[in-house]
């Protein structure tokens, strides 16, 4: 009888082409997606080589960190993001690769790309040279971000050479109480193990708070684990995943569908398998959070206070903080729902899709941005915009003052004209509260959508459960 | 990729933990389509004040460490984008090797492509390595890769451990894309196996 395995474990051995005596794997890459940022350099490699894409088929390109979220008829002013999107779109003609243009209504953030289109399926191993690529981990599906040498790798032969990780399981037990989400949760997690907590491992979130959520919540989770240190996250495929992915355009059909469910239905950690750390979390204490500092970690319940450095556990996490809180503009004590902010940004590959829109629309719905705050949303893809449209989302939004914008990375990251001016603060739904992630000198508090829309409409950090009562 | 053997010079202290890579290369560099070039955006928003000028308090721009090939920081360096853009910069700038206690995996795997070498030290041996390191221009190091030894001003020899397959690759310079190629057959072989057990992949 073969020993007990994880998920991770099952999905890396079928994946293997080869192993060397030091234990370095040469492991295949099933799926490939590419953005205008990290490949550029990649490609050029390829062609100072005399090499091909060695599997087009396997690789999907789609702009996203570049594009502007407003009117895109004139095409793109900046022109090194131009040349940028233009070299994608170039690269995809020269070397056999599907790209979805600007102007196509399949373009969006690649992480809500991938899933959307069925691109993204479970025990998959799935890369691209972006670090939230852990976003599809939510599948069951090995995935991971990597470096442009990386992505060059891959293209030129559809593998990756790498050292196996170590396995980590995060329970969530329990349900979730009123106005906690997915984020709640996974900001939670990122509070607990920290930002180096789950370095060298891949996190397997598991549990009934886990069970309980949709594929988009669980996208949410995955997305964040690289936040929390870990390159991939991942959940057991179940119906829930089964559902989301039939009927996709790029999901197995007929007999091949059939075939998959029965394969996809192995994809468990048997029972009695060794993980090297486990974690246990209860979800009944899971109040929404909200981040303060300017590390992911830095996470407070939204009835929480800024903490004192003095309260440190060593002397460099105190210096950290001092830093953060100065940064930040902010004082030790002071109530987050105190604090003022200026802006608002609803979007990002962590909470830009459909569920994150309709949640965020239920708090906006007859009610009024405050004056002080300028808020936008943008949608995860030009699908995800077009269902919102459908559903009305946009014009609740608009009638209360949010800015209804084109699909992209957007504010997450500050790459197109979509930033933060210095000092500025801002409830986003993003990813990272890094100094100068949405702009130079501009100050992020990480929250879920819901909580976003709540501070829009009060101008502070706010409790959403004070709107849904 | 060039070779690393043996690297001497100084090395420039950055006590920070959570040293981000949006701290290292700000996105509004990550717009170029080539690799060269970012040495002079490393660390810029430490390194420049809002007009673009040098902020003399910050490490880099001090006259003892304005050539530094080595740095030392803390831990998790490194952490959150998988931006190759980083150690791009890191290397333009002339820095070859840095060491901390602990790295985010994606940076860390990203600098052995690139001819960087970086160097896991436990805290309290990065500490007495910071401690060097804020001498000027007498922080000078020599980073042996073939005897996996740092050797510090005073003539101290730290060891240190790298994995062994990428240890050679890096003394070597090796292309990864080259070694793997060779294994071609091999790939070919799962390709085929993989296209009747799974063909919806």
């Amino acid at each position: 009888m073969t020993e007990p395995r994880t998920l991770f474990d099952k999905i890396w051995a079928s994946h293997l082409v080869d192993r060397q005596e030091d234990g370095t794997c040469l492991i295949y890459i099933d799926r490939h997606l590419v953005h205008e940022v990290t490949s550029p350099q990649a490609f050029e490699g390829l062609a100072l080589a005399g090499r091909k894409v060695h599997r087009p088929m396997q690789t999907l390109a789609v702009a996203d960190h570049n594009v502007p979220t407003t009117d895109r008829s004139k095409g793109i002013a900046d022109p090194e993001s131009r040349t940028q999107v233009d070299t994608l779109e170039a690269n995809g003609k020269a070397f056999g690769i599907r790209v979805f243009g600007m102007s196509d209504d399949r373009q969006g953030i690649v992480h809500i790309v991938g899933p959307e289109q069925g691109f993204t399926l479970p025990g998959m191993t799935i890369v691209c040279g972006d670090s939230h690529t852990s976003t599809h981990g939510a599948f069951g599906s090995l995935a991971f971000g990597i470096g442009t040498s990386e992505v060059e790798h891959v293209l030129a032969t559809q593998t990756l050479v790498q050292a196996p990780a170590k396995n980590m399981r995060i329970r969530v037990e329990g349900k979730l109480p009123a106005g906690a989400t997915a984020k709640d949760i996974v900001l939670k997690i990122i509070g607990t193990i920290g930002t180096a907590g789950g370095t060298g491992y891949v996190i397997e979130y598991a549990g009934e708070a886990i069970r309980n959520l949709s594929m988009e919540g669980r996208m949410t989770i995955c997305n964040m684990s690289i936040e929390g240190g870990a390159r991939a996250g991942l959940i057991a495929p179940d119906e829930t995943t089964f559902a989301y992915i039939k009927g996709r355009p790029m999901a197995p059909q007929g007999a091949d569908w059939d075939k998959a469910v029965a394969y996809w239905s192995t994809l468990v950690t048997d029972e009695g398998a060794k993980f090297d750390t486990e974690i246990v979390i209860d979800a009944a204490e899971i109040i929404p959070q909200v981040t303060w500092g300017t590390s992911p970690e830095d996470v407070v319940p939204i009835t929480g206070a800024v903490p004192n450095p003095d309260d440190a556990d060593d002397e460099g996490k105190a210096k950290a903080m001092r830093r953060s809180l100065e940064y930040m503009g902010l004082t030790a004590g002071q109530k987050i729902e105190e604090v003022k902010i200026d802006r608002v940004f609803i979007g990002s590959c962590t909470n830009g899709r459909i569920e994150d829109l309709r949640a965020a629309a239920a708090v906006a719905k007859g009610r009024k941005v405050d004056p002080s705050v300028k808020a936008m949303v943008v949608p995860g893809s030009g699908l995800v915009k077009k269902q919102a449209e459908a559903e009305g989302l946009d014009a609740v939004f608009r009638e209360a003052g949010f800015e209804w914008r084109e699909p992209g990375c957007s504010m997450c990251l500050a790459m197109n004209a979509d930033k933060l001016e210095p000092g500025e603060r801002c409830a986003s739904t993003s990813n990272r509260n890094f100094e100068g992630r949405q702009g130079r000198g501009g100050r992020t508090h990480l929250v879920s959508p819901e909580i976003a829309a709540a501070s829009a409409i009060t101008g502070y950090l706010t409790d959403v459960r004070k709107f849904q009562a | 990729m060039d070779k690393f053997e043996v690297l001497t010079g100084v090395a420039a202290p950055l006590p920070m933990i959570n040293v981000d890579t949006d701290m290292i290369i700000p996105k509004q560099f990550l717009k170029t389509i080539k690799r060269t070039g970012l040495g002079k955006s490393l660390f810029f928003e430490m390194r420049y004040d809002d007009a673009g000028k040098e902020n003399p308090e910050f490490v880099l721009n001090k006259a003892a460490y304005r050539n530094a090939k080595i740095l030392v920081s803390g831990a998790n360096f490194g952490c959150g984008s998988s931006r190759e853009h980083a150690p791009w910069s890191i290397l333009d700038f002339g820095i070859r090797c840095v060491i901390a206690p602990s790295f985010a995996d994606i940076f860390y795997n990203n600098c052995f492509k690139n001819g960087i070498l970086p160097i896991k030290l436990p805290q309290e041996i990065c500490d007495k390595l910071m401690k060097a390191a804020e001498n000027g221009a007498n922080a000078t190091f020599t980073v042996d890769l073939q005897a996996q030894e740092i050797q510090m001003p005073d003539g101290e020899k730290v060891p240190f451990s790298t994995d062994a397959f990428r240890r050679h690759c890096l003394l070597n310079g090796l292309d990864d894309i080259g070694l793997t190629l060779e294994k071609k057959p091999k790939i070919d072989t799962y390709e085929t196996a993989r296209k009747t057990e799974q063909p919806w992949v």
